[in-house]
């Protein structure tokens, strides 16, 4: 077998044909093995979904996993990150997964820089549960639950991400697949807390391809240092209007990285309970 | 004035005072047991200082409990703890207190009815209005220029003088545990210790040496260390955060992970985290908090992570009374989370027990891959005991090695699938919250359903083996009574009392799910009527028994938040039983 073929399970894949996760789940595929070849183990690497759409990569890629609940990735990829700081750990989650259920664990993942990568799957609709919105969707979106449009305006979560702290924020699109494909590796490879957007175009219930293929366009990653600047990059698009919609490396920075590699002593555990014993004697 | 003046002065008052004392000597009482009252305003330090009576007593070997109780504020408010001391171990309060040590006004106001006979009050004078003793803190603290939270210092020292504890052991007393400005609390307990008048004659216990003390929430803290933990994961709630708060001041010493994450849902979905990656984690939170994470507990049902949860109970339903008892989570506990999954539940009364048994959640947690709990409540999580043993780590079992090529459920005998921790060269460890088949890939098959859910019944059926053993029913009083008081969990120390003084069985199951079926038979052979003890309004054991075939025929409840005190409780038992 190629590496190619070892990489991915017997599950049956059951994505729409034209679902934008074909090419998250290509993306990755090339980045881990482009990584393999430099001398990655793929069985440093722990893949954490949650549910939705997205989270069925966890099924179809033959790496460790976690398939989590629905918004419950970023809790369950720290606390592995924090048992084994050695393990590369990347979450897959979706927009209503990870910007709805799960808001507050993106907000504290960036917060406390941990480093793991987060890749949002952004089709800004419910794909599983059948078209309704996401906190993402354009104002005015009819789904399901807002059959005479939605009454709110979608989060702009590159400012969020922004605000929040995070050390590396970035877009991509998955009709963009060189640029994926970089923009995967960077996140990857970034010391603390990563996260990437990615858009992408649910097939079934909001197809579009047309409007983001003519508004997309590669940034210039020369300020990403700049936070001033990265706010101004993530101003240009607020997912709702007609404008030109930036990908790319909108901030990248350092800062103290969560889990702090400190060597663990070994305690005898007998020795502990009798040293706590005689202190409280 | 230096500092040798100062000594000189010391000097000079006690010299005087001591006469005075050594006269009431002669009158002084010695007594089998003692129960202290020390009461103030919240802010006023009424927790540490009784901490520091009940070291003491522990110094001079007896058995302590300490009851602490306090409204859900900062500061104002009136805290009071009772610390009881005897020569035999002691899990509960008596209502009537020996000594009342009075911060404020309403610990004389509130609990002086309480008095015994022979009490006597030491109250801050000219601030409180009492008969007894009286000590001047301000006078005391503006003498050595104390802080006002030293107020509680001079008070201990009165307790001190009173009971005519050897200044020498007070002092080591104070040396060992008041370590920040600790000359100056001496200075201030020198004085107070040497204006009070002797009423008590307390003395070592013989061929007794102190016991460690340490509140409900140490006690299990040490028991999850013992069992092996890697990982504490909590997020702040009374009664629970006793535990958190122990961890996190020795996580450095013991080499462990403690982490306080963004809410109960971060809490339970990173510690199966951690167990994922191989370390041991419990979690700890109290019924709110358990409310977020019973999503995470059914994950763990389905995906078979190990984890262990400290749940604190408190007076419910929602905010409830966030510093006062209640046991009234327990079918909540039993129940919590969709789907059908086994769980072990285990209510410790006891420091060794809960040692005991927070040790055994973990190493159940790890051999059966399944949610354990400890369940305990505000009165034991924030109680303060001395042991009766001194309690060991136990040697663990190695967890069986896996086959392969891997497969995370691969299915197994008694529905135990070994655990494999990545990375593993060439295997891959998937888990699954979806029905999952044998390596971990998600299925709707139903013939993979069947067996799935199968092998997680076998497991149910190892666990219900493993834990219905001796020492799953606890049984106490007269072993041959006819009439029984059941109880679980902290209420066992006043049932266990009142039983001995009627004559009573008593019966008394730690281990709670799965229901130790065998064993409770057994303790309750030959018993004809049993009056359960809970602190619920609706007897929730008593619905536990039902499914298994019991019934009770008297409730005797309590839902106000405080825990029975042995008066309180033998006049209810009396009522039903006479």
């Amino acid at each position: 077998m190629t590496s190619d073929e070892t990489l991915v399970t017997q599950a049956q894949n059951t994505w729409c044909p034209g679902c934008g996760n074909f090419a998250i789940q290509h993306a990755m595929k090339f980045v881990i093995q482009e990584l393999e070849a430099e001398g990655m183990a793929r069985d440093q690497i722990v893949l954490v979904s949650g549910i939705g759409c997205h989270a069925k990569i966890a099924d179809y890629f033959q790496l460790n996993s976690f398939y989590s609940l629905h918004g419950r990735t970023i809790p369950v990829a720290t606390g592995i990150k924090m048992a084994n700081p050695d393990l590369k750990v990347i979450c897959f989650a979706g927009d209503g997964d990870l910007y709805a259920e799960g808001l507050d664990h993106l907000i504290h993942a960036a917060k406390r820089n941990i480093d793991i990568t987060v890749i949002c799957h952004n089709n800004r609709v419910y794909g599983l549960t059948t078209g309704q919105y996401t906190p993402t969707s354009p104002y005015g979106y009819r789904g399901k639950s807002t059959p005479n449009g939605l009454h709110e305006y979608p989060l702009n979560v590159i400012e969020l991400l922004l605000g929040a702290g995070a050390t590396f924020v970035s877009r991509a699109y998955t009709r963009r697949l060189p640029h994926l494909k970089r923009i995967f590796r960077e996140a990857i490879m970034h010391p603390g807390f990563a996260h990437v957007d990615v858009l992408q175009i649910c097939a079934s219930f909001f197809n579009m391809t047309t409007w983001y293929d003519e508004r997309i366009y590669e940034t210039s990653e020369s300020n990403a240092g700049l936070f001033e600047f990265a706010c101004r990059t993530a101003q240009q698009w607020n997912y709702n209007d007609d404008s030109k919609i930036p990908i790319g490396i909108f901030f990248q920075t350092k800062k103290p990285v969560l889990p702090e590699k400190k060597v663990k002593k070994e305690v005898d555990r007998s020795l502990l309970v009798r040293t706590i014993l005689d202190r409280a004697t | 004035m230096d500092r040798s003046d100062i000594c000189l002065t010391l000097f000079v008052v006690t010299s005087i005072k001591r006469s005075g004392a050594e006269i009431s000597q002669l009158e002084a009482e010695q007594l089998t047991e003692y129960s202290v009252l020390i009461g103030g305003k919240a802010g006023d330090g009424i927790a540490q200082a009784g901490q520091l009576i009940a070291s003491i007593f522990s110094e001079l070997g007896f058995f302590v409990y300490q009851y602490v109780d306090y409204p859900s504020l900062i500061r104002g408010g009136h805290n009071f703890c009772i610390i009881r001391a005897a020569e035999k171990p002691v899990y509960t309060h008596r209502t009537g207190v020996d000594l009342i040590l009075a911060l404020d006004q309403k610990t004389v106001d509130l609990h002086t009815q309480n008095l015994t006979t022979k009490g006597t009050v030491i109250y801050d004078s000219p601030r409180v209005k009492a008969e007894g003793q009286a000590l001047a803190i301000d006078e005391i603290l503006t003498q050595y220029k104390g802080r006002p939270i030293m107020g509680n210092t001079a008070m201990v020292a009165g307790f001190c003088g009173c009971t005519g504890i050897p200044w020498t052991l007070v002092e080591s007393v104070f040396r060992k545990k008041l370590l920040k400005e600790t000359d100056l609390n001496l200075l201030i307990a020198r004085e107070a210790y040497s204006r009070i008048t002797r009423c008590f004659d307390l003395h070592q216990v013989e061929g007794s040496s102190p016991r460690p003390l340490l509140s409900g929430n140490e006690w299990i803290g040490l028991g999850l260390l013992a069992g092996g933990i890697d990982a504490y994961v909590a997020y702040p709630m009374t009664p629970s955060s006793g535990v958190l708060h122990f961890l996190a001041s020795i996580a450095d010493e013991a080499g462990i992970d403690v982490v306080h994450p963004e809410s109960e849902i971060a809490v339970i979905l990173m510690a199966q985290g951690f167990a994922y990656a191989g370390k041991k984690a419990a979690v700890g939170t109290s019924g709110g908090g358990f409310c977020l994470m019973t999503e995470g507990l059914s994950l763990a049902g389905m995906a078979e992570i190990p984890i262990v949860i400290v749940l604190s109970q408190r007076g419910g339903p929602s905010t409830g009374l966030p510093t006062y008892t209640a046991q009234s989570d327990l079918l909540f506990a039993c129940h919590a989370g969709q789907g059908e999954f086994s769980r072990f539940i285990a209510a410790p009364a006891t420091p060794d027990e809960a040692f005991r048994w927070a040790a055994e959640a973990v190493q159940l947690a790890w051999k059966l891959q399944i949610p354990t709990f400890i369940l305990s409540d505000k009165t034991f999580s924030e109680g303060i005991y001395t042991s009766e043993t001194r309690p060991e780590v136990r040697a663990t079992t190695p967890i069986p090695a896996p086959a392969y090529p891997y497969k995370r459920y691969a299915d197994t005998p008694d529905g135990v699938s070994p655990i494999l921790i990545p990375p593993c060269r060439g295997e891959v460890v998937k888990v699954n919250s979806y029905m999952h088949d044998y390596s971990g890939i998600t299925t709707e098959d139903p013939e993979m359903t069947v067996a799935m859910v199968q092998k997680r019944l076998r497991k149910a059926e190892k666990l219900a083996s493993m834990t219905d053993q001796p020492g799953a029913v606890v049984c106490g009083g007269s072993p041959n009574a006819k009439t029984a008081i059941l109880c679980w969990g902290s209420p066992r120390g006043v049932c266990s009392e009142v039983a001995d003084e009627l004559g009573l069985k008593l019966i008394s199951p730690v281990v709670l799910s799965p229901f130790p079926a065998g064993e409770f038979r057994k303790a309750i052979q030959g018993v004809e009527k049993v009056l359960l003890v809970e602190d619920s309004s609706t007897g929730q054991l008593d619905k536990v028994l039902a499914r298994e075939g019991y019934r009770t025929d008297e409730l005797i409840l309590r839902y106000d938040g405080r825990p029975f005190a042995v008066e309180e409780l033998l006049e209810r038992v009396r009522r039903v039983v006479s």
